[in-house]
């Protein structure tokens, strides 16, 4: 993919909606619930592919539905939400694997080197844009809720809306890796700046900052080696990502 | 009906169940404002559950009526915290005083109020011992001034030292705050200490009235199943 202003922008937006979710994500001991989410998003692409939609809207319904089962099933069930993520992840791949063909499934899994249109370009930063402002505006509620659904009810949170709010914002950041990273790299970038900044910061604004400074050096710093390389910019992305994991390692203030 | 008004809760016929196990059966009990509450009885016997049936975290039958007006502060027994997470005491202060639309100022009161210095309420709440996140978790409930205080086993995870301490600062604010108080505790000398009335989750049926009546041997012994000996030599004084 070229860089120009547009790319630069959507890469930007979607480091930085990707760097924020990722922070509430790995807090929640949710970092394998991106990956398995992700895979959600094949059967509703394979369905797209057989109506001749565009893949993108099928793969955003399945994303979404997804969501709304697993915060159901959460609720009827109140099995963890790992685990209901790994059931309704392997159906999802089974059900995927059986409508698309093995490339189609490489393109949605792994990204494919199209150039975007201004269209998909502009709804991707938009899409960002709203699931920052999800983040910003809900922060408190976040915070509060990951540390006892009990303390945050007794707060005045709705504790339950909040979390499908948060599941259907969690599944949209999936989404929009779909046509550039691929859902499955994308759930890398959501987690691993995440996982890097919780190692280091000791506060939830510096991790919130960390991980999102991540997010947009990897994705950049990746962009810039792929135009180099000639090569796709996804796994160059996800590899800068999980270097600067494995460096901040090394980083750790002395506690 | 005025003796309603004066009560800030009413339960009548509460009925909780996990799936087909009964945890509580036909529970039925009121607080007066600005009372305290104690409830007690053996492990198992669903105390936690009734909390958490109070504060609509569980399913429940029956009829569960909150005084009007009132604000719900709850202090929970433990919370599952990873010692890394990078979240500090003042970060989740601020977060409540947000919510409640309290100002920021009221944090330095409230901490203050608890004794918890402003330099432990910067620390990550995972570093943090277990004294005090207890401080921290009642500063958190009471910074949106809440005229209901719901406690569970304020000093487990507590020194000897710092349990005395906080059972007396709970008590000052219960006083001073005019709160009315719910408190889980094991520790029968200071529930006929400072409870109003003593609700006594039984093995076979719930116990409710003022201390003198329930912290008897022969009601101690039906609830518990064995006897149970306390210090009532320091009651009331």
């Amino acid at each position: 993919m070229t860089l120009t202003t547009e790319t630069l922008l959507l890469s930007v937006a979607m480091a930085s909606a990707a760097g924020l979710m990722g922070a509430f994500a790995v807090m929640r001991r949710m970092a394998l619930a991106s990956d398995a989410l992700s895979h959600v998003a094949l059967p509703g692409i394979g369905v797209a592919l057989a109506l001749r939609v565009h893949p993108a809207l099928g793969a955003m319904a399945a994303l979404g539905l997804g969501a709304i089962l697993i915060w159901s099933l959460e609720h009827r069930t109140r099995m963890p939400t790992e685990t209901i993520i790994g059931v309704v992840f392997s159906a999802a791949l089974a059900a995927g694997s059986m409508m698309a063909s093995g490339d189609e499934l490489l393109d949605v899994l792994l990204g494919s080197p199209v150039a975007l249109g201004l269209l998909e370009t502009a709804g991707g930063i938009v899409a960002a844009a709203c699931i920052i402002a999800f983040v910003i505006t809900h922060k408190e509620r976040l915070v509060v809720s990951l540390v006892s659904a009990d303390l945050a009810r007794t707060s005045g949170i709705p504790v339950e809306p909040l979390e499908l709010a948060f599941l259907l914002a969690f599944a949209l950041t999936v989404g929009l890796g779909l046509r550039y990273l691929g859902v499955l790299l994308m759930g890398s970038l959501i987690i691993i700046p995440a996982a890097s900044a919780k190692y280091i910061a000791r506060s939830l604004d510096g991790m919130l900052r960390i991980s999102v400074a991540l997010a947009i050096g990897s994705t950049l710093l990746g962009e810039v080696l792929a135009s180099r390389l000639h090569r796709p910019s996804g796994p160059l992305i996800i590899a800068v990502a999980a270097s600067l994991f494995f460096a901040s390692l090394l980083l750790r203030p002395r506690r | 009906m005025a003796a309603a008004t004066a009560n800030a809760l009413e339960v009548e016929h509460l009925d909780v169940r996990f799936g087909e196990k009964q945890i509580l059966t036909d529970l039925s009990f009121y607080v007066p404002s600005g009372s305290a509450l104690a409830i007690i009885g053996p492990n198992g016997a669903g105390k936690t559950v009734l909390f958490k049936a109070l504060i609509g975290a569980l399913p429940y039958r029956g009829s569960i009526r909150w005084g009007p007006f009132s604000r719900l502060g709850y202090v929970p027994q433990k919370l599952d915290i990873e010692r890394d997470l990078p979240l500090t005491g003042m970060e989740l202060l601020r977060a409540k005083a947000s919510i409640a639309r309290t100002p920021r100022t009221d944090i330095e009161r409230v901490l203050s109020l608890l004794g918890l210095p402003l330099s432990t309420a910067h620390d990550p709440i995972g570093t943090l011992s277990g004294g005090q996140f207890q401080r921290l978790l009642l500063a958190f409930a009471l910074l949106a001034r809440p005229t209901v205080l719901l406690f569970d086993e304020p000093t487990a995870g507590v020194d000897r030292a710092g349990e005395g301490l906080l059972y007396e600062t709970i008590h000052r604010l219960q006083l001073e705050q005019k709160l009315t108080l719910l408190l889980i505790s094991h520790e029968l000398s200071v529930v006929y200490r400072h409870a109003s009335a003593v609700l006594c989750l039984g093995r076979e049926h719930p116990f409710f009235g003022p201390p003198d009546e329930i912290l008897t041997p022969d009601v101690m012994a039906q609830a518990y199943g064995a006897p149970i000996g306390f210090h009532r030599h320091d009651a009331h004084d």
